[in-house]
C-alpha cells in the first residue's frame, strides 16, 4: 500500500514539474472556438509568408506536404488552464519555411482562414520552436482542431498556435491579434502566467 | 452534433455585470454588412477564452467580452451603434 501510493505520488510530481503555474492536466483535447469552423478544400489551400518589403512566399498543399516533416512530441498549455502532456504532431518546422525568406522584421502576425489573427515576435517562430502541423496523434488534423493545418508554438499559451492557419505577415511594428486586442497578454508565456494584459 | 454557437441571450448575464440595462434587448447594426437586429439574435461563441458574438448575416465579429480576475474587456468595434430603451 505504501509503496503504491509513494510511486503514484512520484509520478504525479514529475508531471507537476511539467505543469506551468495555475494549470491542470487533461486527457481529452478540449475545443475552444471563437467562430464557425472554416472548411478549406486542399486544392484551394495555400500558406504564405509576406515580408515587410512586400515579397510573398507561397506554398500549395502539395508543395507544403512535400517538405521535410518532423514529428514533435510536446506539452501544450491553454490559457483557460488546461494542459495536455506529450501531444504528438507531424508537420514542417518553420525554420524550413523561413529558409529562403529574407527579412529584418522583428514581429510576426499570423492569420487564419476565418479571420483569426495572433501576434508574436518572429524569433519565437524560429530555432526549432514552431511548426506548421497537419497531423495529430497519427491522424489527419480534424477541422475542429485546426485542420487542414495549424500552427504549433508549444512554449506559448495555445491561442498563439493558430488553427486553420493561412499565412504569416512579417512586420517592423508589433500588431496585436484577435485575443491580444481583447484583454489577453501580448506574449503569453505560460511559465510566467502571462494570461491577461498587465500580468 | 451540437450547434457551434449559442444565441445572443447568452450575453445577458456577462453583460449584466457591466451595464445597468439589458443589452440583449438593444438593437445593433453590424459594422461590416449593415444588418440591423437585436443583440439577442447574434451568434455567440465561447464562453472561453472569451465571448465572441458574430453577425448572423455575415459572421463578422460584432462584440467581444473577455472576463479576467477583477477586469472585463469589452470590444464593440463591430457594432456601428446600439439602440437601447432606457427608463425615463
Ligand atoms: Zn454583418
Amino acid at each position: 500500500m505504501n509503496i503504491i501510493s509513494r510511486g503514484f505520488r512520484g509520478r504525479q510530481r514529475r508531471d507537476d514539474d511539467r505543469l506551468p503555474p495555475g494549470q491542470y492536466l487533461v486527457e481529452d483535447f478540449p475545443v475552444l472556438s471563437a467562430g464557425p469552423t472554416p472548411r478549406v478544400p486542399l486544392d484551394r489551400w495555400e500558406f504564405t509568408i509576406d515580408t515587410e518589403t512586400g515579397r510573398t512566399h507561397r506554398w500549395s498543399w502539395e508543395e507544403f506536404t512535400a517538405l521535410p516533416m518532423e514529428t514533435p512530441t510536446v506539452d501544450i498549455h491553454c490559457v483557460t488552464k488546461w494542459s495536455k502532456l506529450d501531444t504528438t504532431w507531424e508537420g514542417v518546422s518553420l525554420d524550413v519555411l523561413f529558409d529562403d525568406v529574407e527579412s529584418a522584421a522583428e514581429y510576426a502576425l499570423v492569420h487564419s482562414y476565418g479571420g483569426y489573427t495572433t501576434n508574436l515576435p518572429l524569433e519565437d517562430l524560429l530555432d526549432g520552436q514552431a511548426w506548421l502541423v497537419h497531423r495529430f496523434d497519427g491522424e489527419e488534423l480534424e477541422p475542429r482542431h485546426g485542420g487542414p493545418a495549424r500552427l504549433l508554438v508549444p512554449h506559448l499559451y495555445f491561442w498563439k498556435s493558430a488553427k486553420w492557419v493561412r499565412g504569416i505577415r512579417l512586420l517592423d511594428e508589433d500588431w496585436p491579434g484577435f485575443w491580444e486586442t481583447a484583454g489577453y497578454h501580448n506574449y503569453g508565456d505560460p511559465w510566467r502566467e502571462q494570461r491577461y494584459e498587465g500580468d | 452534433m451540437t450547434a457551434e454557437y449559442l444565441d445572443g441571450n447568452a450575453l445577458a448575464g456577462p453583460l449584466g455585470e457591466i451595464f445597468a440595462v439589458d443589452v440583449t434587448a438593444a438593437t445593433g447594426r453590424c459594422a461590416n454588412c449593415g444588418l440591423t437586429g437585436p443583440v439577442a439574435s447574434l451568434h455567440v461563441y465561447g464562453p472561453d477564452p472569451g465571448l465572441v458574438a458574430r453577425c448572423p448575416g455575415c459572421d463578422e465579429v460584432v462584440l467581444r467580452l473577455v472576463r479576467g480576475p477583477g477586469t472585463a474587456w469589452l470590444d464593440l468595434r463591430g457594432a456601428v451603434s446600439l439602440r437601447l430603451d432606457v427608463p425615463e
